[in-house]
């Protein structure tokens, strides 16, 4: 007992006092080192790559390249989409280095892996891209953020808003690695909870050269809803040969991690009213579309949410280095937990104790081609989703830190 | 009626795809195979060049307006005259070395092409709408079939078969068979064999693009679409049987059928059956199921 008011009352009086922050250990060889671990130049790169490069950069000029006076440098990696591949590349940039944070990851496997690593040389991971909710379950640490958006949350916007509309025989085309797998889980979850049912899955391998075959067998299944539990140029094709086939006459697509940037690449034609959950868009607000223009003018194309994601990563930390004056990870961790974010990413995120960031989701439908005033005019929003209803509650959480 | 526990015109349907699938990789193979034969080089830029041949149809689209069937001739022709500029400039130094510089260079060409593509386009893709005569499906009972996909089967045999006929059965043919055989001697006849050589490249590069015309409308247009099926194209090339003509082109087709059926089965495997076939093959066949010892 005696014990824990102690504890209370210490992590009260550090919150509280700025200056007890500082005291502890000060900035590791003098530089804060950020880095950005991503498909460079695989089937993700236009969903990260160098725009969250960009992103990360922009983030650092907002903060004039310095933090307390200490040099911030950005290093980025190409991590191919390989879990040995990332591994070994966290591994090299903490130990020698010098690297505090790594953010983007766009992978759920590589995610994983590096969420590990991470774990073990106490540093920082901030995971805006890849989306298995394994990263705040089972394989949860004290060292990771998941930034952006999780299965759980894409899954409950989707699921949830399709069944509403009477789509209740789902089937599954899942790209065979950790992500896929863990959409497809919490989707079906979420279609049974609704009282829809799964009718089958076909999984194919990361980035297939050829949909038709599964699209076919998807046909065959007679479900109502054809779940896409797959990303980037995987979801491009198979909506493309689902088109092609006739598929979209008679059933319907649900893309269940689509980016802006999908959309812009197969036009709204075949993808006119397909609804999507993102985390952000570009046409958000007036904020939003201040910062997208400055990114827009860097890279001449419109940032997915995973880059904006990047950018909030990216800011949060250097506040919680800014504010601490530290870049220990457990100090930043805990200032973290405290000090609920704001940026144009989102308002009031709250950082959970399984590490999970909550922040308001959004429901789109894909305009007609009609309706689109122009290139990258593609949605309208359905619904917000409020961040304590976006992500699996805590009291469903897997995750051994979660006191229950 | 059921084979396997799985319904017989799923199976055709898949059949079907499989086919349209293994036409790529014969055209594909075929090209190599060509190159191979000639000019003892491993052309690892193979799938570049196809991506490469996929982009001009697009950008003559986008750019120039020029439909889809004068792409299917301007393409192949330009990449073709690509191919020749790099035969003359790099690979005409390596044919008195061993096998794996010509490797290398190719390879090293081939991230070169596809980097200059990523850099500028982005790996999601360009949209390219099949030509107007050839869309919508036709109901065959078992499956809708895309008209486009039966126009991919059909051509890629004709252009394979045609191939096949100029080498095996023709004066020119007889020449380059000539030339693989012994240059010096074909030379001494007063056969130009560095000309033929040049060709030739030109020719398999040629068919490399003319797969990627089309391929255009099938999938997206993207930088990663050649090293997307390149790998999966050298394993047929193996299991062909290195240089061996119609040994690519059957093999193609067989082990589009054969992917397309294991999708059914166990879809988790289907990029990785052509591989496990090849070291079958290997173990048994070292030269191939077509080749021949040497």
């Amino acid at each position: 007992m005696y014990e824990k008011c102690m504890a209370g009352l210490m992590a009260g009086a550090m919150m509280l006092s700025p200056s007890l922050w500082a005291q502890q250990k000060k900035i590791s060889d003098d530089v804060v080192r950020i880095g950005v671990l991503t498909d460079m130049s695989g089937l993700y790169s236009d969903i990260g790559g160098q725009g969250s490069v960009t992103a990360a950069q922009m983030a650092i000029d907002d903060f004039g390249g310095k933090v307390l006076g200490k040099k911030i440098e950005l290093t980025s990696a190409d991590h191919q989409n390989k879990a040995d591949v990332a591994a070994q590349k966290a591994r090299e940039w903490y130990d020698t280095g010098g690297v505090d944070m790594i953010t983007d990851m766009l992978n759920s496997a590589a995610a994983l892996a590096v969420a590990k690593v991470t774990a073990e040389k106490k540093r920082i991971l901030i995971d805006t891209g890849a989306a298995s909710t394994r990263l705040t379950n089972e394989d949860c640490t004290p060292y990771t953020i998941h930034h952006s958006y999780d299965t759980y949350a894409l899954a409950n916007g989707t699921g949830n808003a399709v069944v509403k509309q009477g789509g209740d025989t789902w089937f599954f085309l899942t790209a065979d690695y950790a992500f896929g797998h863990s959409l497809e889980k919490d989707t079906s979850d979420v279609v049974k909870a609704s009282g829809g049912k799964v009718l089958g899955a076909v999984r194919h391998p990361l980035a297939a050269s050829d949909f038709s075959s599964f699209l076919l067998q998807a046909q065959a299944s007679k479900a109502k809803i054809i779940g896409l539990a797959n990303a980037g140029g995987d979801t491009i094709n198979s909506i493309k040969a689902a088109n092609e086939f006739g598929l979209t006459k008679t059933q319907t697509l649900a893309g269940l991690l689509v980016f802006v940037t999908d959309i812009h690449s197969l036009t709204l034609v075949p993808t006119q009213g397909m609804y999507v959950t993102e985390a952000w868009y570009w046409d958000l607000n007036d904020e939003t579309r201040k910062w997208s223009k400055r990114y827009f003018d860097k890279m001449k194309k419109m940032p997915s949410m995973n880059q904006a994601g990047v950018y909030s990563a990216v800011t949060m930390y250097l506040n919680a280095v800014k504010a601490t004056g530290s870049d220990d990870a457990d100090t930043v961790m805990a200032w973290l937990k405290a000090h609920p974010q704001s940026d144009m990413f989102g308002k009031n995120m709250k950082l959970r104790e399984d590490g999970r960031l909550v922040h308001d989701m959004y429901l789109f439908q894909v305009k007609k081609p009609q309706e689109s005033k122009g290139p990258w005019d593609y949605y309208h929003l359905r619904e917000v989703i409020p961040a304590d209803k976006a992500f699996q509650p805590l009291s469903l959480s897997r995750c051994p830190l979660v006191k229950k | 009626m059921e084979i396997f526990g799985k319904p017989l015109p799923a199976l055709l349907g898949q059949l079907l795809l499989g086919l349209v699938n293994g036409s790529f990789y014969a055209i594909l193979s075929l090209g190599l195979a060509v190159i191979f034969g000639l000019l003892n080089i491993i052309n690892f830029a193979h799938g570049a060049l196809y991506m490469a041949g996929a982009f001009v149809a697009w950008m003559s689209l986008t750019y120039f307006n020029i439909n889809y069937w004068w792409a299917l001739l301007l393409a192949p022709l330009i990449v073709g005259a690509f191919g020749i500029v790099i035969e003359r400039v790099l690979l005409q130094w390596l044919y008195q070395l061993d096998h794996l510089y010509g490797l290398l260079l190719t390879f090293g060409l081939a991230l070169i092409i596809e980097g200059v593509f990523r850099y500028y386009y982005g790996v999601s893709g360009q949209p390219y709408t099949p030509p107007e005569a050839l869309t919508g499906a036709t109901d065959l009972g078992f499956m809708t079939l895309p008209n486009y996909r039966a126009w991919v089967v059909l051509v890629s045999v004709l252009v394979c078969l045609a191939t096949w006929f100029v080498i095996e059965r023709t004066r020119l043919g007889a020449y380059l068979r000539a030339g693989t055989e012994n240059p010096k001697l074909t030379q001494a006849f007063g056969i130009n064999v560095p000309l033929m050589v040049t060709l030739t490249y030109g020719f398999g590069v040629a068919l490399a693009a003319f797969a990627g015309v089309l391929a255009a409308p099938l999938t997206q247009v993207s930088p990663l679409m050649g090293s997307n099926l390149i790998v999966v194209v050298f394993a047929v090339v193996v299991i062909g049987g290195m240089g061996s003509i119609l040994g690519s082109i059957f093999t193609g087709l067989g082990l589009g059928v054969i992917e397309g059926f294991t999708k059914v089965f166990y879809p988790e495997a289907s990029n990785t059956v052509v591989f496990v076939i090849m070291a079958l093959v290997l173990l048994v066949r070292p030269a191939g199921l077509f080749g021949r010892e040497r």
